[in-house]
Parts: C-alpha cells; sequence; structure tokens
C-alpha cells in the first residue's frame, strides 16, 4: 500500500534555500501504528514534516541522476533508512518531468513495477489536466481534480491492477469529472 | 516551469490574517445554504482548501462550517466535487471530525469513501477506525448486492488492516475470507450491461452481453480475473480487481504466522499429509475452512495469471499489467508455500515452466527476482535443482542490465535480504562480486547505503584481495561501463555522433575499441571472481581512462568507494588469518601509488589506508617483520612523501611503534638497524639547509614523527644513540632557517625544537628512554597523533623534568630498581 503521493518541485525555487523542494500537492494515506500518542494536530504536523524530509532526497537523487546521465533522467527507487520519522525501511518512488517531481513513498515488499506504472498512469493525467508544466498556478487551486484523480487510482493507497479496459472506464470517470 | 505565479499564490494563503480567514469562512457558510451551487462557491472552496494546506500548523475553523462541510460530505446527492473539496478540507483543518463523521456512515458507495479518507488520515488508534470497520463488515455480511456494497470496501479495509490487525476478530477474518473467495473466484463470465446501448433501435434486452476476451482477443474459456477484457464490468467483476489487487497483503497479515519456512516444516507435517489429500482435487475444496479455502483460490488465480500471461496482448498497458501480475502471482504462490508445503509440489512445475520462458528475455529481467526468491525458499522442500537459475542470475542479468534503475534496486534489495542464505547456498554469489559492483559503480550515490550492508556477505576467503582489489578500481568500473554503453549505441563510422561527445570521451572511446587494450577492459568488466586477483597492467588502464576521470558518475563513484573500504577493512580484520593480513598489508603499500586519478580520491583513500594500516599492525605485529623488505622499500624513498606524506607518516609511525623484540623475537638488531639507516638518511634528506633550499613541501608533523621513531629505534639498539643524537641536534638549524620559519607557524617550529631537544635529553638515560620509547601494551588509542604531541611529549617532559630537579638523586634514589 502507499504511504503517500507528492507533487513537487526540483528546480531551484527563490523563496527556499538550495536543496529545499516547494511541495505543490501532497496526501498522505493514513493512518499509522503508533500515532496514537499524538494529538490529531500533532499528527498532521509530523506528517508536514514528513513529506519535506521526503521531498529532500528526492530532490537530490534527481539531480544526480540528470548529471550522471547527461539530462535523461526519467524515473528511480531508493530505500529510506531507518529514520526517526520512517520506522520501516520504506521505498521511494520517483519520476521526474522537467521541473516537477511526482513521489511516492511506499512500504517495503511493494509490487515495484505496478507502482511504477500506476505513478505514471497518475502522473500523465495531472500533466494534462493541470496544465503543470505551464505558467499557471492550477495545480493550487485546482487540487480537488487530483484528489478526484487519486480516488480513481489510488483509492486510499491502494495499487489497482489496471487493465486498459478498466483504466478506460476510470478515465472516462476521471475526464467527466474534470469537464464540471 | 514552476511559475511565479504558484509562490504568490502560496504567500498569500499562507499570511491570510485570521479575522479575513473567518469573515472568509463565514461567507462559505452563507454560500453552502443557498440551493444552487454556484460556481463561486467552488471557488471559494477551493481557496479555502489551498489556505488549510498550505501551512505547517493546522488551521481551526468555525465549528459550524466544520459541520457543514460535513453534511455536504456525507449527502449523496451533493456533486462530486463539493465532497471531494469538503472531504480535503475536513482532513487538513482543526477542530477534527473522525468521530462525528463516523457516527453515521453513509450507505452511497462513493461518500462512504470519501467519508472514510477523512477518518482513516485523522485517526490515531484502533477505537477511531472501529465503527467504519463495523459498517464495512456489515454490509459484507447482509445479503446485499455487490452494487450496494462500496466499492472501495477492500482498499479501505486494507488500509485499517496494515495499520491495525488486530482489529478483526477471527469469525470477522472468515466473513472476510468467505467474500474475497467469492469475489476472487466466482465472479461473472458475462460483461456487464454497456453504459451506452448503442444505436436508436436497440434496447437493453435486443443486446446479448458480448463475451469477455483475453488480452489477445481468444474468448475467454476460464474464471474471470484482471487479465479478462470487456467493454464494461459487472460489479463483481470490480470486486475482483479490487479482491486481487489486495490479497497479497490480506495473506501477509492474516495467513501467515511469521515462523520461519524451517519452524513451520516441522509443524505442518502432520497437517500437510492431511492437507494434501484434501486439496488434491479443487471440488473438495468445499471442505476445507475459511482461510484453507482462500489459499486454495488464491492459488488457482495465481497459477491462471501465469498461464494467462503466456498470451500476446494487444495494448501496451496490457503487456506491462501482464509483467506486473506475473510478479505478484509468483510472490503469492511463495507466500501459500510458505504456509503449506503441500502446495510446493504443485507449484513447481508451474515456476519451472515460467522460468523456461522467462529465461533470455530481457524484458522480463525483473520478473525473475520473485522466481528466484521462489527457489531459494523452497528448492529444498521440493528437491529441484536450482543451481541454473542462480547461475543465470547471477551471471548474466547484472552484466546485461547494470543500468536498469529499477532492476538494480529490486535485485540489490533482493540479495541484502537473503544474504545469509546465498551465503551458505548458492556458490556462486560470492564468486559474482564483480557483477554486482556494476550496480553500484553504475549508481553509487542511489545504492551505497544497501552496499554498506551487503558487502561483508560477498566477502570470502579466497576472494576476499580480489575484492579488494575491486573496491579500489570502482571508478574505473564505472568509467568502463559508460564507454560499454556507449561503444554499443555508436558505430565507430559514424563519426559526427562520435564527436558530438566530447573529445574526451571520443579518445576513451578508441582506446576501448582497441585490440591492444581489450584484454584490460575484458578483465575490468569480468563477471565473476577468480582469475586472478589484479592485472599487472593496471596503470596502463588508469592512463586510459585519465580522460573520463571528470565525468560525473565517475566522480560520484569514486565519493563512495572509501565507505566502501572501511566496511570491507572493519569486516575482514575481525576474521583475517595471518597470511590475509600480510596479503593487506602488502595491498596497501602497493595500492596507494596505483590508484586511479580523480580529484581527492587519492587523499580520501589514503586516509583509510592509515587508519588501517595502524589497525593491522596494533592487531598483528610481527605484520613488520614479515614484510619488513616492503616496508623498509617504501620508507626508504622520500618520493613517497612527497605524493602520499599521510600514509607514510603512519608507515614511520608504526615501524617506531612495532619493529621491537618484545612484539616479535626475530626483531635482530640488523634489522632495526637497517630501518634506522634508511630513515636517518630520509630525515637527512628532507632536513637539509641549504641556500638555495625551498619551503618544507611537508608538514612538521611528519619530522617529529621521524625523530621519535629514530630515537625509538635507537633505544632497541643502543649503539645508535649517538648517531640519532647527532641527527637531532641539526633539527634546530632546520627548524630555524629562513624558508622553514617561514613555512611552518611559530607553534609548529618551537614543538620540533622542543621535541628534539627533549629526545636529546631522554636518550643520555638510555634506561629511561627505553621505558619512556617503549612499545606501550595498550597502544590503541585513536588519536595516536595527537598523542604524539600530547601525552608523549607529557610522559617526556615530567621525566626531563625529574631529570633536571633531581639529577642528584639519581644513583642513590631508593627506587633505583626503577629504572631497570
Amino acid at each position: 500500500m502507499v504511504i503517500c503521493f507528492l507533487i513537487h518541485t526540483v528546480c531551484p525555487v527563490s523563496a527556499l534555500s538550495a536543496g529545499e523542494s516547494r511541495i505543490l500537492y501532497a496526501r498522505v494515506f493514513g493512518p499509522e501504528t503508533g500515532a496514537g500518542k499524538f494529538t490529531p494536530e500533532q499528527r498532521r504536523l509530523m506528517h508536514v514534516e514528513k513529506l519535506h524530509v521526503l521531498a529532500r532526497p528526492v530532490r537530490s537523487a534527481v539531480a544526480q541522476s540528470r548529471e550522471a546521465s547527461g539530462g535523461l533522467s526519467d524515473s528511480g527507487v531508493f530505500s529510506l533508512g531507518n529514520a526517526e520519522l520512517f520506522p520501516e525501511r520504506s521505498l521511494v518512488l520517483w519520476l521526474e518531468v522537467q521541473s516537477l517531481a511526482f513521489t511516492l513513498l511506499c512500504r517495503p515488499h511493494e509490487n515495484l513495477l505496478l507502482a511504477e506504472g500506476g505513478l505514471r498512469n497518475i502522473a500523465r493525467h495531472c500533466l494534462e489536466e493541470l496544465r503543470l508544466l505551464g505558467p499557471g498556478a492550477e495545480v493550487l487551486l485546482k487540487s480537488d481534480r487530483v484528489d478526484a484523480l487519486l480516488h480513481r487510482l489510488l483509492p486510499h493507497g491502494q495499487l489497482l491492477f489496471l487493465n486498459h479496459r478498466f483504466d478506460l472506464t476510470l478515465d472516462k470517470e476521471i475526464a467527466s469529472y474534470m469537464s464540471k | 516551469m514552476y511559475a511565479a505565479a504558484t509562490e504568490s499564490l502560496i504567500k498569500q494563503a499562507r499570511e491570510i490574517k485570521e479575522e479575513e480567514l473567518q469573515r472568509f469562512c463565514g461567507r462559505i457558510f452563507k454560500q453552502l445554504h443557498t440551493k444552487d451551487v454556484s460556481g463561486d462557491t467552488v471557488d471559494s472552496l477551493q481557496r479555502l482548501n489551498l489556505i488549510v494546506s498550505a501551512t505547517k500548523y493546522a488551521r481551526e475553523l468555525p465549528s459550524d462550517l466544520v459541520m457543514k462541510l460535513q453534511t455536504v460530505l456525507r449527502s449523496s446527492s451533493c456533486p462530486e466535487q463539493l465532497q471531494v473539496l469538503s472531504s480535503s478540507i475536513i482532513r487538513e483543518s482543526s477542530p477534527p471530525s473522525v468521530h462525528s463523521l463516523c457516527s453515521d456512515p453513509s450507505h452511497d458507495s462513493r461518500t462512504f469513501s470519501y467519508v472514510a479518507s477523512v477518518v482513516l488520515t485523522q485517526a490515531g488508534n484502533k477505537e477511531d477506525v472501529m465503527p467504519l470497520c463495523h459498517h464495512l463488515l456489515k454490509s459484507l455480511e447482509s445479503r446485499l448486492s455487490d452494487g450496494q456494497i462500496s466499492r472501495h470496501t477492500l482498499p479501505i479495509l486494507s488500509k485499517m488492516i496494515t495499520a491495525y490487525p488486530e482489529i478483526l476478530t477471527d469469525d470477522q477474518v472468515n466473513l472476510v475470507s468467505r467474500k474475497l473467495v467469492d469475489w476472487l473466484r466466482y465472479a461473472s463470465m458475462q460483461q456487464g450491461a454497456s453504459m451506452s446501448s448503442g444505436g436508436f433501435f436497440s434496447g437493453p434486452r435486443t443486446r446479448q452481453p458480448a463475451p469477455l476476451t483475453e488480452v489477445d482477443g481468444v474468448v475467454v474459456g476460464n474464471f474471470f480475473t484482471v487479465l479478462c477484457v470487456g467493454q464494461s464490468y459487472t460489479e463483481d467483476q470490480w470486486m475482483n480487481m479490487y479482491t486481487f489487487s489486495m490479497i497479497k497483503s490480506w495473506l501477509l497479515t492474516y495467513d501467515t504466522d511469521g515462523t520461519t519456512n524451517t519452524e513451520s516444516d516441522d509443524r505442518s507435517e502432520v497437517d500437510s499429509s492431511v492437507m494434501s489429500m484434501v486439496s488434491a482435487t479443487s471440488s473438495s475444496s468445499r471442505l476445507l475452512p475459511p482461510k484453507e479455502r482462500l489459499r486454495e483460490k488464491a492459488f488457482e488465480y495465481c497459477q491462471r495469471l501465469i498461464e494467462q500471461s503466456d498470451r500476446k496482448a494487444l495494448k501496451k498497458t496490457d503487456t506491462e499489467l501482464q509483467k506486473a501480475c506475473i510478479i505478484e502471482s509468483v510472490s503469492i504462490m511463495d507466500i501459500i508455500c510458505g504456509e503449506d508445503p503441500s502446495y510446493v509440489y504443485r507449484a513447481f512445475p508451474c515456476i519451472k515452466a515460467l522460468y523456461g520462458r522467462l529465461n533470455g528475455d530481457l524484458t522480463y529481467a525483473r520478473a525473475l527476482l520473485p522466481i528466484a526468491q521462489f527457489y531459494l525458499n523452497h528448492s529444498e522442500t521440493a528437491a529441484v535443482d536450482s543451481e541454473a537459475v542462480f547461475c543465470q542470475l547471477f551471471s548474466h542479468c547484472p552484466a546485461e542490465q547494470f543500468n536498469e534503475p529499477m532492476l538494480a534496486f529490486e535485485f540489490v534489495q533482493f540479495c541484502l535480504l537473503n544474504a545469509s542464505v546465498l551465503q551458505d547456498r548458492v556458490a556462486n554469489y560470492r564468486q559474482s562480486f564483480p557483477n554486482l559492483l556494476k550496480f553500484l559503480a553504475w549508481n553509487s550515490s542511489g545504492l551505497i547505503e544497501e552496499f554498506v550492508e551487503l558487502l561483508p556477505s560477498l566477502i570470502a576467503p579466497d576472494t576476499a584481495i580480489e575484492l579488494l582489489h575491486t573496491i579500489l578500481d570502482l571508478p574505473c568500473l564505472a568509467a568502463a561501463l559508460d564507454l560499454q554503453q556507449r561503444s554499443a549505441c555508436y558505430h565507430a563510422s559514424d563519426r559526427t555522433t562520435w564527436d558530438q561527445q566530447g573529445a574526451k570521451v571520443a579518445a576513451c572511446l578508441d582506446a576501448f575499441r582497441q585490440p591492444l587494450y581489450r584484454g584490460l577492459f575484458l578483465y575490468i568488466l569480468r563477471p565473476e571472481a577468480g582469475t586472478g586477483d589484479t592485472i599487472d597492467r593496471l596503470k596502463m588502464l588508469h592512463e586510459i581512462l585519465a580522460d573520463m576521470s571528470e565525468s560525473p558518475r565517475v566522480v560520484r563513484c569514486a565519493q563512495v568507494v572509501p565507505v566502501l573500504l572501511q566496511v570491507y577493512f572493519n569486516t575482514v580484520t575481525q576474521k583475517a588469518d595471518e597470511k590475509m593480513m600480510n596479503q593487506m598489508l602488502l595491498v596497501l603499500l602497493e595500492r596507494n601509488s596505483l590508484l586511479y586519478n580523480i580529484k581527492t580520491f587519492n587523499v580520501e583513500v589514503q586516509k583509510v589506508f592509515s587508519t588501517h594500516l595502524q589497525a593491522l599492525c596494533r592487531l598483528h605485529p610481527p605484520l613488520i617483520v614479515d614484510q619488513s623488505r616492503e616496508i623498509l622499500e617504501f620508507a626508504s624513498s622520500p618520493a613517497n612523501i612527497y605524493s602520499k606524506e599521510d600514509f607514510y607518516t603512519h608507515v614511520v609511525w608504526v615501524i617506531g611503534e612495532y619493529l621491537s623484540v618484545s612484539y616479535d623475537p626475530r626483531c635482530t638488531v640488523e634489522l632495526i638497524t637497517s630501518f634506522f639507516e634508511s630513515l636517518e638518511a630520509v630525515l637527512f634528506e628532507i632536513t637539509q639547509v641549504r641556500q638555495s633550499a625551498s619551503p618544507p613541501s611537508f608538514s612538521p608533523r611528519l619530522v617529529t614523527v621521524l625523530m621519535t621513531t629514530l630515537a625509538k629505534l635507537a633505544t632497541r639498539s643502543q649503539d645508535l644513540i649517538p648517531r640519532v643524537s647527532l641527527c637531532l641536534s641539526k633539527m634546530r638549524t632546520f627548524a630555524r632557517s629562513a624558508p622553514v620559519m617561514a613555512c611552518y607557524s611559530e607553534e609548529d617550529t618551537e614543538e620540533i625544537i622542543t621535541r628534539a631537544h627533549e629526545l636529546i635529553n631522554l636518550l643520555k638515560l638510555p634506561n629511561v628512554a627505553q621505558f619512556v620509547l617503549a612499545p606501550s601494551a595498550g597502544g590503541d588509542s585513536p588519536r595516536w597523533h595527537r598523542d604524539t604531541n600530547a601525552s608523549l611529549p607529557q610522559g617526556m617532559r615530567a621525566v626531563s623534568g625529574l631529570l633536571h630537579r633531581h639529577s642528584s638523586f639519581l644513583p642513590t634514589t631508593p627506587y633505583g630498581t626503577w629504572w631497570t
């Protein structure tokens, strides 16, 4: 199961220090064990912290991958060590498109091939529906579209085995939502 | 392109004042009360959504608005967009709604799912999700048609049990298991009713539902799976897809006891004979309890998927899905066989056939890993030979696909997970380190953490030295792999693309293609260990690759080598025998001048070498005598100072520390004298004071270490004392000479002069000197070079002080015997 999904920058942002990412969309598919000792507000704060901690190594992985391959990087995966905020050795799957990264945080032993396919599908829809690479700020104001997208393609963090017909049906539902 | 508009919007959202926010909320509250939903309302909700998501600290919203949003969320007649926005706003803000939403969960499928997303995100413990769970189970229990059960029932349930597996009682587990069996195995075999019945004249009754097809277009002849294609799907077919998507997680949670395979083998030995009779025919499976029945049906489903994956799919999406299905199915079968070994005999023919099909097809390489895992876990049970599988895996896969990032990662994870078993049972695992290191060479920063853990499992007694050489040449491997890739892509005749890569790379590519250097590249790119620790013409290889030394991949690789070396030495020194320690010492001496020339690489490797030289000698002091010839040769050459001062200094120090008859009875006076003479010559040469002398290019520490070592050696062969005293007396002149004064700090020159002075004094009393400069039994301070400047001088100063103040005491002191 997927723990969270992020869309964030992997290019320099003037308002931020070097190496930091601006998170444009984040969705944490709770709950997590051991979270009970905290209040809901504290839990939310922890989630936000985790997401920022997550975005940073993705940013450097993207940069290194681009550098090593002469600018042709596309996707990659690494594991987050046993850090305080991520007790299980979770897997980070990322997909880079120009200045943006789409990142999934998964449990260990996830079917990575399925996750990769799922991530590409989600990214494709996001790019189409939100004009992410354009000059506007739709991603921020129309984040309900991403929610609706995830609701169908990654419900509660569940990766789905979708053949092209299941996919098509969901695509139609998504298109119908977006047109409203 | 990342827009400035986005930045300013975020800023506004974060900086909105509390009163303004409250006013805004008030407006939204009114808007939500009007009958029709206007574009304005949606707009406002979207802005509110941004506001609550933009800050780290949860925003507090007025409770009447929160309640209104909850109502909107729960009302199925509201447009989906409002539900989505309400769900998101409630999730991200304060006060939490987890309890108020649970009190009356809706029956509408979509609404239920959006409500659940709030509850799941805000839940802090099992109790918070209990009501949701109860509602879900109730809907499964009652004889509702599938259309009335929420489509997202299984993802929601799966999420809950991942966090709180104890949330379901055994009875509830059985209940769910029965439903899962129904969906998995007994879903409809016909297509669903089309949404758009085409044609004005054709009503629903005139259109026969078309049959489902396999991914290659052939009509389906067996039960429904995710690889069955139809124009539209029925509800239970959707549930079939959702079930398969979470079945692995379910089995891992409720069908495994967390025991090791061997334990479960013993335990189920009695049961399995019964089970194997019962599970032999699927018709009798109705007699099985729900858990076991689910296992049986899941197994059948996986077998069917594996067969279906052999078909040539018409759409690319489906081809990719087939691969994912193979991986999932093999993993699930692996889990089931782990729980009930009687399945192993049924699984193996299927897995073997699958392996035969996929072997050699590079596009299916990732699917080989779960197959290999299956062999590793169960081949012993089934008495099946797995050697060929692992041979293929370790000998070919890394060499051919080191540059596939996902495969590389999964391969290394596989090794890590199974390291101890691979070490013991798979003969060519440890032999394959040259191949495995290709993954690391290509993607150093991405895989270094994994390799730090993995490396100890790759160390075998007969190949340990070869491994050390390979680690040192990892950046060369990175360069060679890069050239190999480029060479495969570009033909020499296509000069334009060739030259476009830059003159440097083009030159290296030319070298790669030349028959003269073929042997060198074949060596560095070899798949297996055992053909020789290293090659004679290594220097030539470094020279050929010199132009690649600044390429990013090579530079990153060079950065991880010191880390890997530390792991290597820390592991090996614990287990090494005398012979290996000798070999390692030789490698240290030999290789520190034979490294691929990358910026700072030499310096960093040297540091590691220095630390471990000291550790080796401390563990086994006789090494100095064993390798006296090589060490002496190294120490005698002042050229070694200029290229590797740090390491040289450490060599001199270990000589002083460990070359003594108290550590090794073979240490003769002749040996001590020959070392003394060589070091004396070096010190003399580097401290010559001439008119035209240039400032020293070495640090003052080298001088003090040389002086101290010479003094130490002299105490062990006291004929040398006059010589060393003479040598030391010249140090003052050296330190006070103009070039040295210009180069070293006042403190450092003082230190040299003081130390020389103290040593001279100490050597006037040879027995005292011998005691003070004796090999320290402990000798284990890692801060030895600070100690050399601190505690040893302190000791000496204390003694010097004593000598000066109490010189008259000496012959008659009651502590006379203390000196001997």
